[in-house]
């Protein structure tokens, strides 16, 4: 009877830990309005999320966006379909560089372009990147400068406002509807062989959807 | 009445089965084995499966006509409650199976490495100096693959690189594969190419497309969360077509270009990780 119990016990726990990381998902976060017409994406890259957003990983870089004046963890992005996206980025995390140099030319935004710091460019030193973000299905590949190492008041946990940063914006045009991966080309996750492991290879840090609704 | 001459009639049926069988399954699934007719080396594999099928088809039969014929010849009639006589050993027939099934494995296994060294490793990658290599001119084609995205370098025009592969319909064309990361495998379904794709390797196989066609591309090594995400369409498209687009990508993706290192086939990236 007491063996019977204490399996049936330990099966129940596994089966809601099952449950409970099955349905752990991170929540989808809609775009708002823009002013200037279509819908506006604003994200910060941060080169760790901090206890407050990630207890688990608070070493891991990260994509946040925000909502509704705050900041959320989520890479889970809805934007409408068939229209003009606007992307702002703040990003604070220092330079890794890229594995492929390729990608440091901007891809599939308007005009081939975006702006870093109110500079318009086409593409940056790849040694300079620190993260990309990037929708291979859409064509989209955008290259993100880091904060130079020197900089000081550099951020250490998310949220970032106040800390040294670069500021990039895009804008890019969806079509149909359907959710499409997006994902960060720079191998940033520090202490995993590649660089590619822990957050990009965990939804919800450096790679996520993009859902065209 | 007298027991029949089982081995004499199951072999009569088999041998019948075999006749009409082998050639129906040559005839009407060979034509639509896969790969398909993509490419010369795609044509190359779908006679090389047509072969198994042949050589298999015989094999399957023996086997199922002999469950059947065993369900029906040999079933214990109603009534009978006793074991059948016990089942010796028979050297003749184990001989023969044993001679003749070596003999299938052997010849196919000599059949599969001699296609191997012909016709270019049929798709195949044959590692950085293939035993094998086509006459003729060959368009150089790399494959870079990367965590989760194959893009495509032309060294003969100008090392652009671009994210789309395009090929002219009928011309060998000599693919580089290489990645950035950790191991790749290159899969272009319907042309018959399936090469690995190592870091600091060099994997080189040949593919001549012979029609104009939209082709499927994906990663066929498990290579991390989105694996199933590296997957794209490519195109064989006439050679007037194919200058207009390399002309084309060459300008796109001229800012990209200044960018890249000079044409190799390997690359070490640097950092390989973070903090180096």
């Amino acid at each position: 009877m007491g063996v019977g119990t204490a399996v049936a016990l330990v099966g129940v726990l596994i089966a809601l830990y099952v449950a409970l990381w099955a349905t752990s998902f991170p929540q989808s976060v809609a775009a708002t309005s823009a002013s200037s017409g279509g819908s506006q994406l604003t994200l910060e890259t941060v080169g760790a999320i901090g206890p407050k957003y990630s207890p688990s990983h608070p070493d891991w870089v990260s994509y946040l966006i925000k909502s509704n004046g705050r900041w959320v963890h989520s890479t889970i992005y809805t934007v409408p379909a068939n229209s003009i996206v606007h992307v702002t980025i703040y990003q604070y995390d220092s330079p890794t560089g890229l594995r492929n140099p390729f990608m440091g030319q901007v891809q599939g935004t308007v005009g081939g372009t975006m702006t870093v710091d109110g500079k318009t460019v086409n593409a940056i030193n790849p040694e300079e990147t620190s993260h990309t973000f990037a929708v291979p299905e859409l064509g989209i590949f955008v290259p993100l400068p880091g904060v130079p190492e020197e900089a000081k008041n550099a951020c250490e946990f998310a949220p970032c406002e106040g800390a040294a940063h670069r500021t990039i914006k895009f804008s890019f045009r969806t079509g149909k509807k359907g959710r499409y991966h997006w994902q960060c080309f720079v191998p940033c996750a520090a202490g995993y062989i590649n660089g590619n492991g822990g957050p990009m290879q965990t939804l919800g840090y450096m790679d996520g959807f993009l859902d065209v609704v | 009445m007298s027991e029949p001459n089982h081995a004499r009639r199951f072999g009569v049926i088999w041998l019948v089965a075999t006749l009409i069988a082998t050639p129906l399954a040559i005839l009407l699934l060979g034509p639509i084995l896969p790969p398909g007719n993509g490419s010369e080396q795609a044509s190359e594999q779908v006679t090389d499966n047509t072969v198994l099928l042949a050589m298999a088809t015989p094999v399957l039969l023996l086997v199922v006509i002999y469950l059947i014929y065993s369900v029906i010849c040999f079933r214990q009639p109603k009534g009978g409650a006793l074991e059948g006589p016990a089942v010796r050993g028979d050297a003749r027939v184990q001989t023969t199976w044993i001679v003749v099934t070596s003999l299938l494995v052997l010849s196919l296994a000599t059949f599969a490495t001699v296609r191997l060294e012909t016709d270019y490793g049929s798709g195949s990658g044959s590692g950085p100096t293939p035993l094998t290599v086509p006459k003729g001119p060959k368009l150089p084609v790399q494959v870079i693959a990367q965590q989760w995205k194959f893009t495509f370098r032309y060294p003969t025009y100008g090392g652009v690189e671009t994210p789309h592969l395009v090929l002219p319909v009928g011309q060998m064309v000599e693919l580089h594969v290489t990645s950035l990361d950790v191991i790749h495998s290159f899969w272009a379904i319907q042309l018959g190419v399936k090469v690995d794709a190592n870091p600091g390797v060099d994997n080189v196989a040949f593919v001549r497309p012979t029609r104009v066609q939209t082709f499927e591309v994906r990663c066929s090594e498990l290579c991390g969360i989105w694996h199933g995400a590296m997957f794209d369409y490519g195109h064989v498209v006439t050679p007037s077509a194919f200058k207009t687009w390399i002309h084309q990508e060459q300008v796109t993706f001229a800012p990209a270009t200044k960018l890249l290192p000079p044409y190799s086939t390997t690359y070490v990236p640097n950092p390989t990780r973070r903090g180096e």
